[in-house]
């Protein structure tokens, strides 16, 4: 049969020619190869998911530099780093790991409250039971663990959406951590440490809640928390583009029941990527409870959503399949930022709510429009 | 109707390549139901090394059931399954691959956004390194996947290339070569060209064929004898879950085939009706006088159709 026009047209275009078919003729082999090259070296840039999320943290920061109202100007110092830099890897930390969970199609709107409960958690052990803190770790990151294998567990067996699941798993972790606390704790909400020594805390604290580099015009240094959502970043990075189990992670997300035919654990994968949302979130909840000494019922609660904002402004795809670690840290700088950068603005911060809002609308459209053009200027 | 032309004729027509061989897949008398459904009863067939074994049949002929049966889904409710003249059961998809029996699905099994040479090892990664470090050997992959691609006629020139981006025809063939490459030695091709166009049918037929030189025994599962006649080597038509006929090459012609199949007097009598029901009221329905049309020609196919 003769094809039609558009159809040899479309062969030509797309990088895989039939050797020997009629839809490749035309100039000779060599001469479109090294065309081929050059339009895809172009291409590849813009197909990069975190593109997107880099341009948007480098505009957030000139944004906000210039806005920069706070008395000696500390945006550009290490003063301001240090305040952005610290809120960010607290949205990081989380959002790195709820990236992946995004890529691999699925939701985990416990995320936040995790951070929360794990703190409090972690709290108790130390200061209730008096576990030794390095122990008390351990509890926490069991405790996390449970939840997440639970939340992965039901998602994978009920086949409901993971959206409901984990709602469902965020609304009982905030009504136990409330009311647990509220009963333990005599009726009070925060869970403070009270008396002299907590065996393990110092050093606990020197890992998870301390600072590092301070200096002369930098007294208080960087929070420890820092380095931490910078290894959750390379992990997650090197997890999702080197390895088998990253691989799985876009098959899962990207066409689940193709990922089966082809033998891909579906349900195991799915359910590792719970357990590290909520190990994450215990590691966030270990930092804060060893920042502060003391933890509060509902803290974290909310956040979950900055986790999906940063993730989704990194440019991993709601629908799952497609994304990157290190856009969904961008994206958390950029949150980090936005904080940040509204208290030195000298503007009222309420505002902040509506700006991440425009911040996650534009994100969305413009890596939507940069993902499409990737797409097709490869046919 | 049980004249199993293509099993018992298999080796005087089949020119003595096949004679003394044993059939690299058979199928013996397997039912399967499903309640009181009869999805399948009595069904035979053989499948050979470097040949095609064309299935064919309507909606609802069990051809479905009979893959599944083949692909470790579904186990016989009776009857057997022998590879190289063994007797085996397969426990399940993974238990069929392991045997040498490679399904691509309808639904292709590949990742549109995932670039192809992550689709083409995807469930079986080649890995370097040890222990945390253990990572994907990125390039090797895309040098065996470059090759495999080669072997069945394509020239790859971006590994890192999307798989959305290919056509659909393009898409089966690195699900086949995929499959090829993995130690598959029977090739199961689940109506690979239904929706495909003309032009990427054709292109699937012939990596069908690349498949079929490469010493596979393909099993071409279609509705359509028009992509089946020129690539298969046996024919087997079920209807209603019984094998009603199984012809060789040889023995056909494509418009015997057409009739065997949907039984052309049934087309034609369908189009008369559609004829009368838009010729009477003067054609008020286009659509339907261009359906009707379509099957008249059809019934009355020609025997170099459509199929290139």
């Amino acid at each position: 049969m003769e094809a039609t026009p558009q159809d040899s047209g479309g062969a030509d275009r797309t990088a895989v020619a039939v050797a020997g078919g009629t839809g490749a003729g035309g100039a000779a082999p060599g001469t479109k190869d090294e065309r081929l090259v050059r339009v895809s070296r172009l291409t590849r840039l813009l197909q990069r998911p975190d593109l997107g999320a880099l341009m948007g943290v480098i505009a957030i920061f000139l944004i906000f530099g210039g806005f920069d109202a706070s008395p000696n100007h500390l945006w550009f110092t290490q003063t301001g780093l240090a305040a952005w830099s610290q809120q960010a890897a607290f949205y990081g930390i989380m959002a790195v790991p709820v990236g992946l969970l995004m890529i691999g199609g699925e939701f985990d709107l416990s995320a936040g409250v995790m951070t929360g409960a794990t703190a409090i958690v972690m709290a108790l052990l130390v200061g209730h039971l008096h576990w030794n803190a390095w122990l008390a770790i351990v509890g926490t990151l069991v405790f996390a663990a449970l939840i997440g294998l639970l939340n992965g567990f039901v998602v994978v067996r009920s086949k409901l959406p993971s959206f409901i699941v984990t709602l469902a798993t965020f609304f009982v972790l905030r009504g136990v951590s409330i009311g647990g606390v509220l009963l333990v704790n005599h009726g009070s909400s925060q869970v403070a440490l009270t008396g002299t020594s907590f065996p393990g805390l110092a050093s606990a604290k020197d890992v998870f809640g301390s600072s590092f580099a301070s200096s002369s015009s930098l007294p208080s240094g960087y929070q420890t928390a820092i380095l931490w959502f910078i290894a959750v970043t390379v992990l997650g990075a090197w997890i999702l583009g080197r390895t088998t189990f990253g691989n799985w992670i876009f098959a899962v997300g990207g066409d689940a029941n193709a990922a089966r035919n082809t033998g891909v654990p579906v349900g195991r994968t799915k359910t590792m990527l719970f357990l590290s949302t909520s190990l994450a979130g215990g590691l966030v909840g270990i930092i804060s409870f060893t920042q502060a000494s003391s933890a509060v019922s509902e803290q974290g609660v909310g956040y979950e959503f900055y986790y999906i904002i940063a993730a989704v402004v990194g440019g991993c795809l709601l629908t799952g399949g497609y994304g990157s670690a290190v856009g969904a840290a961008l994206g958390a700088c950029i949150i980090g930022m936005a904080f940040q950068g509204v208290i030195y603005a000298g503007w009222d911060s309420s505002w902040d709510f509506a700006f991440l809002g425009i911040v996650l609308f534009l994100a969305v459209l413009v890596n939507t429009f940069v993902y499409r053009r990737a797409q097709r200027a490869r046919r | 109707m049980s004249d199993n032309a293509a099993d018992g004729g298999a080796q005087a027509a089949g020119g003595g390549t096949v004679a003394d061989l044993v059939p690299l897949l058979e199928v013996r008398d397997v039912a399967k139901y499903f309640g009181s459904v009869n999805a399948l009863q009595g069904v035979s067939l053989k499948v050979y090394p470097g040949e095609v074994t064309c299935v064919l049949g309507d909606n609802g002929a069990g051809k479905s059931t009979l893959i599944k049966i083949l692909s470790g889904v579904f186990q016989p409710d009776a009857g057997e399954v022998l590879l190289s003249g063994e007797p085996i059961s397969l426990a399940g998809p993974r238990e069929a691959r392991a045997a040498g029996i490679a399904t691509v699905f309808q639904d292709l099994a590949t990742i549109p956004l995932m670039s192809l040479w992550r689709n083409f090892f995807l469930g079986q990664e080649p890995t370097v390194g040890w222990g945390p470090l253990r990572r994907l050997d990125a390039g090797q992959a895309r040098a065996i996947m470059r090759d495999e691609l080669l072997k069945m006629g394509i020239d790859v020139r971006d590994p890192n290339q999307n798989v959305g981006t290919l056509s659909g025809g393009e898409r089966q063939a690195l699900a086949i070569a995929r499959a090829v490459y993995f130690g598959a030695r029977v090739l199961i091709l689940d109506e690979p060209t239904s929706a495909l166009g003309v032009r990427q049918s054709g292109i699937v037929l012939k990596y069908i064929v690349q498949a079929r030189e490469l010493g596979k025994g393909v099993i071409f599962i279609t509705h359509n004898p028009h992509h089946a006649y020129p690539v298969g080597d046996r024919f087997y038509l079920l209807k209603r879950g019984q094998l009603m006929a199984s012809v060789l090459k040889s023995e056909t012609t494509i418009k015997g085939l057409t009739d065997m199949m949907a039984g052309g007097q049934e087309l034609e009598e369908l189009s008369r009706e559609l004829m009368g029901l838009t010729g009477s009221a003067d054609a008020p329905d286009a659509e339907l006088a261009e359906v009707a049309r379509t099957l008249s020609e059809e019934a009355s196919a020609e025997p170099d159709g459509t199929a290139s």
